[in-house]
């Protein structure tokens, strides 16, 4: 394989410390290390590191895994969605506001989410209360919209039919959106004249799990998933708005557009 | 449970001290294990054949990329580290010397050198959770290991010394 006299490589002594070697070019390893007092000292620099990265951090697994993190609950919430927007509202009651919003620090903080949901929630404001003009196309041109919305978005685009829920597709409109890339505002109407929104636009942020987040009288659900952000806006009626953020949801993830079932 | 399932849970507090030592930051930590989780649940039809743990620390290390993406496009207004504080005691000096070291590494290089000497992956399986080929793996050991030892050693970059 290798002539036993040549001198070692520093790739080698990594695979040295790393336990990557087999027993005879460990035998070799260890005699140039016996000879050779640097290449010898780098290597126990290496080990020093690695001791200093394990006392540092070893013990983190031995630490309880807090009850996010269960298996078990996230399974339930990945097979049925009402259970986690449950518990994501049981989270919001009992850890109050500014625990909950403190824990998002990322997902937030990093431009993703918390500016997704801030220009949601303002357009969900300003053109709810809009009786003239809400929407730029109607609702009965939808699929002239749903066209027009995907080729100026480049992706594709769906109202889903939230006709099972009492809701009916008011129209939607083109909005620069957060980063200048467009998004798509689609508005619903509930028999009592109440609206809700839905906001999709493009997202670099992490797929996320269904968050929640009131803004004085509208509150939102929304959530990333597939380089996709969805904030569905609506009177601040948690049970309510969780219906209509569902229904989205399982229509946005059922194959090919169509209605499920 | 599935057997699926017993794995990812039995992955949890390993996955947990990989994102710790990733993100320095427990919470961020714990946000990402949790992101991880969720995607793995969500796509455990996709998962067929295999190491359960690899898969997870791949979709970890994806994330975990992806938020630096993000955090990078972010105009730089936060200071990595936080001020050296004077007459700090002594036992904490090494814990937060190397959190520190660690925070100068190239990400790669950091995810690399963690998942090998913390996670006791074998280079291949760094490999493939890097998406990358061994040799690709062992410079970005090599390189930071020496960036840890300069840095450990005193040599520490010159933007650290401004305030």
């Amino acid at each position: 394989m290798v002539d036993p006299d040549a001198p070692i490589l520093e790739a080698e002594l990594h695979a040295y410390v790393d336990g990557e070697l087999t027993a005879d070019r460990r035998a070799a390893v260890e005699a140039w290390l016996a000879a050779n007092p640097q290449d010898a000292a780098r290597v126990a620099a290496w080990r020093a590191q690695a001791d200093l990265i394990n006392a540092r951090y070893a013990g983190v697994a031995q630490e309880p895994i807090p009850p996010r993190l269960d298996v078990e609950r996230l399974g339930r919430r990945e097979r049925r969605w009402p259970l986690l927007a449950a518990a994501v509202v049981a989270a919001f009651v009992l850890g109050g506001l500014a625990g909950w919003f403190g824990r998002e620090t990322w997902t937030g903080g990093v431009g993703g989410t918390r500016v997704l949901t801030a220009d949601a929630i303002d357009a969900h404001k300003l053109y709810v209360v809009e009786v003239r003009h809400p929407v730029e196309v109607a609702g009965n041109e939808q699929a002239h919209l749903v066209q027009w919305l995907s080729k100026r978005l480049g992706y594709d685009v769906r109202a889903p039919d939230l006709g099972s829920i009492g809701l009916k597709l008011v129209g939607g409109r083109l909005l620069p959106g957060a980063s200048g890339a467009g998004a798509a505002l689609l508005m619903y109407e509930g028999p009592s004249g109440e609206r809700f929104t839905i906001y999709c636009s493009r997202s670099q942020a992490p797929g996320t799990a269904l968050r929640y987040q009131v803004a004085g009288s509208v509150a939102a659900f929304y959530w990333v998933d597939d380089n996709k952000g969805f904030v569905v806006s609506g009177p601040a009626d948690r049970d309510r708005l969780l219906k209509v953020a569902q229904s989205v949801y399982d229509q946005e993830n059922a194959p090919s557009g169509k209605k499920p079932g | 449970m599935s057997a699926f399932r017993d794995g990812v849970q039995a992955a949890i507090p390993a996955l947990r001290r990989y994102a710790r030592a990733l993100t320095r930051d427990a919470e961020t930590a714990d946000d990402l294990v949790q992101d991880t989780l969720v995607r793995a649940l969500r796509s455990e039809h996709l998962f067929h054949e295999g190491d359960v743990r690899s898969w997870l620390y791949t979709i970890l290390t994806n994330l975990n990329r992806n938020r630096l993406r993000t955090l990078a496009r972010r105009p730089a207004f936060a200071s990595i580290e936080e001020e050296d504080v004077p007459g700090m005691s002594a036992p904490d000096s090494g814990a937060r010397d190397i959190e520190r070291a660690l925070a100068t590494l190239v990400d790669d290089q950091r995810a690399a050198l963690l998942l090998v000497v913390l996670e006791g992956l074998s280079y291949r399986e760094v490999a493939e959770v890097q998406g990358v080929p061994i040799g690709t793996v062992m410079s970005r050991l090599a390189r930071a290991r020496a960036q840890l030892k300069a840095y450990l050693d005193g040599e520490r970059p010159p933007l650290r010394r401004i305030k």
